[in-house]
């Protein structure tokens, strides 16, 4: 608890910046891994919007891959895409 | 001139809500609170006032939207009672913790069960360790006023914390008294015409996050600043009331010594019953009994130092408590009462009676019996039940 700031140094009901849970590794909860198959995906972007999060990076509005930081392996992305026969996402053990 | 009018404790409370006219009003109504947020809702419908009504489906949803709007900026007022209040309780620690100066009436009543609608103070008394401020009133003038009052006190940038007055169910909520209307125009310039919000969820120029997870490392530095605010208050409370009384003459305090001078036996009481006592006091006193009566207008912060100066010369005290801490040494107003008087040097012979639950009448008859229990102390048990079937 040293070094951190006392009560008196504290901004007044617990009000911080906004957006700070970027700096939140949330990725090291994760059990199950995403990979992605770019020679599969057909950029529908299924994946971006159904991500609980803000793990899946989108560059010039197509998918480019996972941001690992903050991804929790939730898996919604692989259930989600709908590429057949063999999907562009999918989930396997974390380590 | 002020202006006299018969208001019943809803209409008093529901008309300072005009004249304070706040932004954001979102509430659930409920007996015997329901009129005070029924009115409001007519005065909102026929355009009397700005505010933007926010009709919600529970207490729960009523206070979390009061949170939303006041984290927002606005200037944020609702109105409930017992049971409705019980379905705040898990939001009303996290105004305060926010540090969110919500004003809320609260129309004293019984919790469940069995049900029931009529006067206790079990509801408020439960809400006492969620860092609101306090305020009961024995009247619907003191109602009104304190309402009024309560608006400056928790914007107050060394208090920001969520302020409740208090009336008592029925007894206050729903009877005609005669009270003194401000104008319009005092009340605006009362309490200033907008709050003074430090940060707004709505402001792009500065976003910030409001009630963020804290864990083990900042909670414990989150929640004192609570405590030192609320302790804070009673100066705040104090220098309200001085600016009240020399705008419009009715003198307020934290407490309300009535005849206490040279008084031997003291009762301590809060809300309505202060009224009852005063005039059994009256009728003690033209008897040759020196008796007094030391009225708790604010609970919280609670005026420790100051009770147990009124007190100190007492010979014997008893508190009236309208509800129960159910195996603990009394009621709640009980035991802080008496640990303010642990360090007193001399210590008054102080007892406990419980009264009153559920709407249990209380009159001058008890009130006397407390008295006479007065001057024969020795023999009272520490805690009793006033008014109930053995």
């Amino acid at each position: 608890m040293n070094g951190k700031p006392g009560w008196r140094e504290l901004a007044e009901g617990d009000v911080v910046p906004a957006g700070t849970a970027e700096q939140f590794e949330t990725g090291d909860w994760r059990t199950e891994r995403p990979t992605w198959h770019p020679e599969r995906c057909i950029q529908c972007l299924l994946c971006w919007i159904s991500c609980p999060d803000s793990a899946i990076v989108v560059k010039d509005q197509k998918m480019t891959g996972f941001n690992y930081h903050h991804c929790k392996g939730c898996g919604i992305c692989a259930k989600e895409c709908p590429v057949k026969p063999e999907k562009a996402i999918t989930m396997g053990p974390e380590r | 001139m002020a202006k006299v009018v018969a208001r019943t404790g809803n209409e008093a409370m529901a008309e300072a809500m005009r004249q304070i006219n706040p932004d954001v009003v979102a509430a659930y109504p409920i007996t015997p609170a329901t009129e005070i947020v029924m009115i409001f809702a007519k005065y909102v419908a026929d355009g009397l006032v700005d505010t933007n009504y926010v009709a919600v489906e529970s207490e729960h949803s009523a206070m979390s939207a009061c949170v939303g709007a006041a984290a927002a900026g606005a200037r944020v007022m609702t109105g409930t009672s017992s049971q409705g209040l019980a379905l705040m309780y898990e939001i009303l620690p996290i105004a305060a913790a926010l540090r969110l100066p919500i004003v809320l009436s609260d129309v004293n009543r019984a919790l469940s069960g069995p049900i029931n609608i009529h006067c206790d103070h079990s509801d408020t008394m439960a809400a006492r360790d969620f860092g609101w401020l306090q305020i009961f009133s024995e009247n619907s003038q003191e109602a009104y006023d304190g309402l009024i009052q309560a608006v400056r006190i928790a914007e107050d940038p060394r208090v920001h914390l969520p302020a409740m007055v208090t009336t008592d169910g029925f007894i206050i909520s729903h009877c005609l008294d005669k009270i003194e209307l401000l104008e319009d125009s005092e009340v605006k310039e009362f309490i200033g015409p907008e709050r003074k919000a430090p940060n707004s969820l709505l402001n792009l120029e500065k976003p910030v996050s409001i009630g963020l997870l804290d864990l083990q490392d900042y909670y414990f530095e989150h929640r004192l600043p609570v405590a030192e605010a609320m302790r804070g208050a009673k100066k705040v409370i104090l220098e309200v009331a001085d600016e009240f009384a020399k705008k419009f003459g009715r003198k307020y305090g934290l407490c309300e010594a009535y005849k206490l001078e040279d008084a031997e036996h003291v009762v301590v009481a809060l809300g309505s019953t202060c009224g009852t006592a005063k005039v059994v006091v009256d009728e003690l006193r033209s008897k040759g009994v020196r008796a007094g009566l030391l009225k708790i207008r604010v609970f919280r912060p609670f005026p420790g130092e100051e009770i147990a100066a009124a007190l100190a010369k007492a010979k014997t005290v008893a508190v009236l408590d309208r509800s129960d801490s159910w195996s603990a040494q009394g009621g709640q107003v009980f035991t802080e009462v008496r640990s303010v008087m642990f360090d007193l040097p001399v210590k008054p012979k102080i007892i406990n009676f419980i009264y009153g639950l559920g709407g249990r009448e209380i009159d001058q008859g008890q009130i006397r019996q407390v008295y006479d229990c007065l001057q024969k102390v020795e023999k009272q048990p520490l805690v009793q039940y006033l008014g109930v079937r053995e």
